[in-house]
């Protein structure tokens, strides 16, 4: 219930939202679970594993009760914890994980079935009958689990990437951040301060303190609006610092739009922040550790923190006769609150026997709560007193066991926290995370005043640290109450009590872990899955393993806890991988004549990042074999035109390029005349073929090196490697000019003729034999030429400035049309260069050795090469090494399929027969049948042999002869004539 | 104890006061038979079957911190018989069928859930090589089939076909792959070993390693010297620390792989998905978590963690692959170190060293091998002579080239893969 | 992590592309025999704590780096030209 004159919520701003099919109102400045529980909703959800009732536990990020369903269809988003979703004209939210209904959930009947489905129950049963798992067990069990729901279809709400950076980072905008910050900003650093929450604060706006004679909150409001308006600081409230990483670098998750009605106008969803800073401040507060009792997960049992914040900050009581139950001081305050703003305090358990009354409410010291009653909702909770047993009516039991340091971001970095026995909790181990110094709360220092001293000193280290003078800042007057506490874990007794809320994991769980030497706490966790739910054991972790220690005759500290892993609250994977969704995953390469492809309705196929040509249809045509034979015809018969631009090209300059070549190639290319082209072969420096391509010397120390499309990037790299780190005493120079160059083949009985009407002057076979190369004009603009040919045809390849791309693509190909031909794309160039036996990487696939391919003799004796001592290497010239052979079929079946395997004629195909298999198949129209290329072992002393090629996967059983790769014209003469 | 359906009930209705510790504490003997370095899913598997099969049972597994802390829980947890080099594909195969009888093997449920692996491809290059992988599968005995677009779409319809950077041409399915809960595995080994008579010996960090004359000893340990006829090292991540003690240097290199696990949800996806164009896989644990993962971090490393680059590339691919999942949040990342050999397949062999053996290089992808690698590991130790499906694996074949597996064809030195 | 790149500055690891061991700068001799090949290939340091490497800023100035960094906290302790240190 709403309580008058208290909360920082406006009331002049009614909201009005719904829960469950039913309208609620709430005010600005409200979260969901706050709102509800003005309007005594206490039963929000069922938990993960016997679905029992749960209500809401706390007011912040941990929550691990309250998680319900917002929004519909494309738009829906599961697992919202409702203690941070702030409420919107609009907001529609849901339970989850109950059917048919909250209240009535069928499933709740694995409660019952409880003590068969204890720890570890699915590790000893379910193995009966074989292959009933798959088909009755795990779709029973996971049916039964899971939280939430994904609506089904892509979110259409958008989501960022950004980045940040920063002389300092404070995450956590309590009292001591905010003194840090401060500290920080007037020194003169360039300070970001994130913080989780909406409004900045911290506990502040939780609690009735004052600070410098102003109520905390006020306090912390006129410091974030000095903060503001300095121009050195960057405010990020609603942003939650998830993970810390190597060299300063920390990831942040801000929550853009979730409060608001829908995303506004080219506005997003999230922000996934990566934050670079020099130093950083970690003030990110504590949290209230729970104690178990049996049935103290009843909606009603609440943290005491959180009952006093939904007072101070909310104006909410969340129950009408309130108890509490603690082990330390400062759970009173909660009680002290309630009581000054009118609300019934029926008692206060606190189990320390000389625990003090702090106000006018019955006190039960030396007590223990040892029960809650009531299923959907708390009625009453028993007591064991230091007289007997009592039992007490109460809907809300507020419950404090102590609070543990956040100290989860300096474990990110495989730092492990220190127990400290004075709060009975751990705080951060100094020095985990490189830069960052821990302040307040955090860092076990639970007074106001502790607080904004260690904020200001955190500052003070983190300047100092930046070479920076600290300005000096006059320390507030803040309360300093000792934090007294006497560990309190669980309240022995019967039945079940619970650590794990989500997970439904009790301590009964905890000790049969122990007792069945799961003792490890990692066994544990991972046995009773202790802490592996969404809040990932915020709230239970160091009690369940305080019982573990307990349970093992070992001590805390020796018990040691569960690592903390990024990210510290869950980041949405719309956030994460913002920009990826559809075509944004890689870049989008396009060549000049795509404009022009795609305007011939030519299928754009992907090549890498690249995108090329598949064919282009004429009218007529049915099938992509129909285009792909009439352009092969093109080519054979007349002229074709193919977009080359997207091989790797690089251009190589300096009075050492030519030794550079040497080293990288197999064979010479310092021999190389200029104004000639040779085909080179490059191998890893493990012997085994990288890539191969065509080089063409334009002069003395001027080399234009071609790559293959796919390892254009891996060239690159490797030439630099061994210019830079292997020979940097070469002058020679390397630069890519891929996209510098639009590059076409021209190829056919025609291509010259089609040539020297662009070209400004004659185009003689004298001065352009086959091999060679130059600089030519084409209609006035200066180009390259190089005669060369991966179509076996008299071919060239005319290079121009990437400008002029589009228009000589289109000059081409009109031209070649009127001699009867075009353009051809990939599948055609595909089947003319396998009618040739010319490789791809399809066949250089990493794994092949030049003499697998025929190119032994390319290692060139004379010199070093990179790759030549490995390649010689015993395994790498085995004689049965699968070798490439062509493969053409010669049985009833007349078809080839790459992927197929080469077996022995009447075997069946078993692996101990596999002789080889097919790379690359195509049919052939020049041939009139399919032709192929593969790899069979010792291939090339075997053609003319007849095997057999089974391809189970498509059902394709076929005899093949192997035979020379090169099917078509191999005297070669076309090409050179 | 037997464990069972009706041990379960039997036990519910008794207060569940029955049940036993699944494994010993002993403290270490002086001396072993056998001693293995290394508690982890490989280390336990092997210890299972030299007792199981080969009747050896004096035999300590040491392990530094707790039993199966190591990759076998931290995986992505794919099990998957889809290997195509020669060597791989036989060890693999076996692997699977091990995994078929494990449950019943070991008495303990493991969760093996052949739920089917899909493994997309985005071009005719990559179905024809992926036909050549599936090929040999069925060749070996094993199950895929070919899948294309609209074979896919009805597996798996949340796909998107329609806008991704790289259109799905088509998957190779392998049907009897699947998910395993990879604790499980782990702890259904150790307590068959450990019931069997071997000591799993926890909190034992192996110190150094005792070779006279060319002929291991023993161990020295952080609890003691401990002597053995024969020593296996079967320490992962850690393996060329392990082998440094006795002088040997291996061709590994340690690399950080993360994995990444959201919140649970209600059953979304029903299969294993493997997305080669983004270096992304993803499943459904039966919890409801989406458990995913992708490429290595790239850089040597031993801290098991790793960075945000990394993490950014793998929810993008998941965005661009299936972009339903926009909604659902990651939870938790962690990371395992890996340890990688030059052809990134495995190193199973005797060592210059009499009595010394190592079983290293599973790169990232030793899971699915756990039940083989400790079948094969122990017929090795047991024998002294190689289990058929891992004659090819041999710890000199970078020197001599010989036997090479390139299964990612990104080449036989490191930092390749 | 950030790697302090001598031409461009600090700059997010993912600008650069990582090689492996610094080894690979001692190429040996073509006739040193393979078991000084196979060491070179195949049996580098791989030490947990400080580690010569090789990084290229593939996305930045594109030159070879040689960084050491610990393996074990990933803190990077200097990055020099591989050109600067190679011979």
């Amino acid at each position: 219930m709403r309580v008058a004159g208290k909360g920082l919520i406006d009331r002049s701003r009614p909201i009005s939202f719904r829960w469950d099919g039913t309208t609620y109102s709430g005010f600005q400045g409200d979260t969901l679970a706050s709102a509800l529980l003005a309007h005594d909703v206490r039963m929000v959800a069922r938990s993960f594993k016997y679905h029992r009732p749960r209500g809401i536990l706390s007011a912040g990020s941990e929550e691990p009760n309250a998680l319900v369903t917002v929004g519909r269809g494309a738009d829906t988003d599961p697992n919202v914890r409702a203690t941070v979703q702030e409420i919107y004209e609009g907001l529609e939210a849901r339970p989850q994980n109950a059917w048919p209904s909250l209240s009535f959930d069928v499933m709740a009947v694995n409660d019952l079935a409880a003590p068969f489905l204890g720890a570890g129950f699915y590790y000893k049963t379910f193995m009966w009958p074989g292959g009933f798992w798959e088909k009755l067990y795990e779709p029973l069990i996971r049916r039964a689990a899971g939280l939430g729901a994904l609506g089904g279809e892509a979110a259409k709400d958008q989501s960022e990437k950004a980045y940040a950076f920063c002389d300092l980072l404070v995450i956590g905008a309590g009292p001591a951040g905010l003194m840090a910050a401060l500290v920080a900003a007037r020194s003169g650093a360039d300070v970001i301060l994130a913080d989780e929450d909406s409004l900045m604060g911290g506990r502040l706006n939780a609690e009735t303190l004052s600070v410098d004679g102003q109520s905390g909150h006020v306090w912390a409001g006129q410091m974030v609006e000095t903060l503001r308006a300095m121009d050195n600081v960057r405010l990020m409230p609603r942003t939650t610092v998830t993970g810390a990483y190597d060299g300063g670098t920390f990831g942040a998750l801000e929550r853009v739009s979730h409060h608001l009605s829908g995303v506004p106008e080219g506005g997003v969803k999230d922000t996934f922040w990566r934050i670079v800073a020099r130093r950083s401040v970690l003030a990110a507060g504590a949290l209230e550790r729970h104690i178990a009792f049996r049935n103290n997960d009843r909606p009603g049992v609440m943290a005491a923190g959180a009952v006093r914040a939904y007072l101070n900050r909310w104006g909410v009581a969340p129950g009408k006769a309130l108890t509490l139950f603690a082990n330390n001081d400062d759970a009173h305050r909660t009680a002290c609150d309630l009581l000054d703003a009118g609300v019934h305090i029926s008692g206060v358990i606190d189990s320390r026997p000389d625990a003090q009354a702090q106000g006018d409410y019955p006190l039960y010291a030396g007590a223990v709560v040892t029960g809650g009653h009531g299923r959907k909702e708390l009625e009453a909770i028993s007591l064991k007193t230091q007289t007997g047993t009592e039992r007490l009516f109460t809907d809300c039991l507020a419950v404090s066991g102590g609070w543990n340091p956040t100290v989860h971001l300096t474990c990110h970095m495989n730092g492990r926290p220190t127990w400290e026995p004075r709060i009975a909790s751990f705080v951060p181990t100094s020095g985990s995370i490189p830069g960052m110094e821990t302040a307040g709360a955090c860092n076990g220092a639970f007074s106001t005043a502790a607080c904004l001293a260690e904020g200001v000193a955190a500052a003070q280290a983190s300047l100092a640290a930046l070479g920076m003078k600290s300005a000096s800042v006059d320390l507030p007057v803040a309360e300093d109450t000792p934090y007294a506490i006497a560990p309190l874990w669980a309240v022995p007794g019967k039945g079940r009590a619970w650590l794990d809320f989500q997970n439904d994991v009790s301590v009964k769980d905890v000790k049969q872990s122990a007792a069945e030497n799961f003792a490890s706490v990692e066994h544990m966790k991972r046995y009773t899955t202790q802490g592996m739910a969404t809040d990932q054991g915020k709230n239970s972790n160091v009690t369940a393993l305080a019982l573990l220690a307990d349970a093992t005759g070992r001590g805390i500290p020796d018990t040691g806890t569960t690592t903390f892993r990024p990210p510290y609250s869950p980041v949405p994977l719309a956030a994460l991988g913002a920009g990826a969704k559809g075509k944004g995953f890689a870049p989008e390469r396009f060549t000049t004549s795509h404009a022009a492809s795609v305007e011939a309705k030519a299928p754009m196929v992907e090549a890498g990042q690249w995108y090329r040509p598949s064919y282009f249809p004429v009218q007529g045509e049915r099938t992509w074999r129909q285009s792909c034979d009439r352009e092969v015809g093109y080519v054979r018969n007349a002229v074709g035109v193919c977009d080359v631009s997207t091989l790797g090209k690089i251009d190589i300059q300096g009075p050492d390029a030519a030794r550079l070549l040497d080293l990288v190639y197999t064979n010479m290319f310092s021999t190389l005349k200029e104004g000639r082209v040779r085909y080179g072969l490059m191998l890893r420096e493990d012997g085994y073929v990288m890539d191969d391509g065509t080089t063409a010397r334009l002069g003395p120390e001027h080399y234009v090196m071609t790559t293959t499309t796919a390892a254009a990037g891996q060239v690159m790299r490797h030439l630099e490697f061994v210019s830079q780190a292997l020979h940097p005493e070469w002058d020679v120079r390397i630069m890519s000019v891929t996209e510098h160059w639009a590059q076409f083949a021209v190829a056919g009985p025609l291509a010259r003729n089609l040539l020297s009407g662009v070209l400004d002057d004659p185009l003689t076979d004298e001065a352009w034999p086959f091999m060679s190369c130059g600089p030519v004009s084409v209609l006035g603009v200066a180009g390259r030429l190089f005669r060369i040919s991966f179509s076996g045809e008299h071919a060239y390849e005319l290079a121009i400035p990437a400008r002029y791309g589009d228009s000589l693509f289109r000059l081409l190909v009109a031209r070649a049309e009127a001699m009867a031909g075009g353009a051809y794309g990939m599948e055609a160039l595909n089947v003319l260069r396998i009618e040739k036996g010319f490789i791809t990487h399809a066949e250089i696939d990493g794994r092949v050795t030049a003499g697998d391919i025929g190119m032994a003799r390319m290692i060139s004796a004379k010199k070093d090469c990179m790759g030549k001592v490995m390649a010689a290497r015993p395994g790498l010239v085995q004689e049965d090494r699968p070798q490439l052979v062509g493969l053409k079929p010669v049985g009833p079946v007349k078809q080839l399929s790459a992927g197929a395997h080469i077996c022995s004629r009447d075997e069946d195909a078993v692996p101990t027969d596999d002789q080889g298999y097919i790379t690359s198949v195509g049919f052939s129209p020049t041939m009139g049948h399919f032709v192929g290329l593969g790899f069979v072992k010792a291939g090339l002393g075997r053609h003319g042999e007849v095997l057999r090629m089974v391809d189970h996967l498509r059902g394709l059983d076929a005899q093949v002869e192997l035979c020379d790769p090169v099917f078509f014209d191999p005297e070669g003469g076309r090409a050179r004539g | 104890m037997r464990f069972s359906g009706l041990r379960v009930l039997k036990e519910g209705l008794t207060g569940n006061k029955g049940w036993e510790p699944h494994w010993r504490n002993p403290e270490p003997k002086p001396e072993y038979d056998i001693v293995l370095i290394g508690g982890g899913g490989h280390g336990l598997a092997t210890a299972h079957y030299l007792a199981k099969i080969h009747g050896l049972t004096n035999v300590a597994v040491l392990e530094k911190g707790y039993l199966g802390g190591g990759n076998v829980g931290r995986n992505t947890t794919i099990v998957r018989a889809n290997y195509m080099m020669p060597g791989n594909s036989e060890f693999y195969s076996h692997s699977l069928k091990l995994w078929e009888g494990l449950e019943e093997d070991l008495n303990y449920n493991v969760m093996h859930s052949q739920r089917g692996l899909i493994n997309l491809f985005h071009s005719d290059g990559q179905r024809d090589a992926f036909a050549r992988r599936g090929n040999r599968m069925i060749a070996q005995g094993d199950d895929a089939e070919l899948l294309d677009t609209a074979g896919v779409r009805k597996l798996l319809p949340y796909l998107d076909y329609d806008q991704t950077r790289f259109p799905i041409y088509g998957g190779l399915y392998h049907k009897r792959g699947g998910t395993a809960r990879h604790d499980a595995v782990a702890w259904g080994f150790a307590r068959s070993a450990s019931d069997r008579g071997v000591d799993l010996i926890q909190q034992c960090e192996v110190t150094g390693i005792d070779v006279e004359g060319g002929v291991v000893k023993g161990v020295q340990t952080t609890r003691g010297p401990i002597r053995a006829k024969k020593v296996g090292m079967v320490a992962a991540g850690r393996s060329g620390q392990v082998a440094a003690m006795a002088g040997l240097t291996l061709p590994i290199e340690s690399h950080v792989l993360q994995a990444f696990v959201t919140e649970g949800l209600k059953p979304c996806i029903d299969h294993v998905i493997s997305y080669g164009m983004g270096h992304f896989y993803i499943s459904q644990s039966d919890k409801g978590g989406l458990v995913f993962g992708g490429d290595l971090d790239m850089y040597s490393s031993y801290a098991a963690r790793g960075n945000l680059p990394l993490a950014e590339h793998v929810a993008e691919a998941a965005m661009t692959l299936m972009p339903m999942i926009g909604h659902a949040r990651m939870l938790r990342s962690w990371a395992g170190i890996m340890d990688m050999s030059p052809d990134g397949s495995f190193i199973m062999d005797k060592t210059d060293i009499d009595g010394l053996f190592v079983n290293t290089g599973w790169c990232y992808g030793g899971f699915k091998a756990t039940p083989a690698s400790g079948h094969t590991f122990a017929h090795l130790l047991a024998t002294g002579n190689p289990h058929p499906t891992t004659a090819q694996h041999r710890l000199d074949r970078f020197r001599t080239g010989v036997g090479i597996m390139d299964e990612e064809a990104t080449g036989s030195q490191h930092n390749l893969h | 992590m950030r790697l302090p790149c001598p031409i461009c500055g600090a700059r997010d690891h993912r600008e650069f592309y990582y090689q492996g061991a610094a080894v690979m700068l001692d190429r040996p001799e073509p006739d040193a025999g393979s078991d000084v090949w196979d060491e070179y290939l195949h049996l580098r340091p791989n030490v947990p704590g400080a580690h010569d490497e090789l990084w290229s800023h593939d996305a930045g100035c594109g030159a070879w780096l040689r960084v050491t960094r610990n393996t074990v906290t990933h803190e990077v302790i200097g990055a020099v030209l591989a050109s600067e240190v190679s011979r």
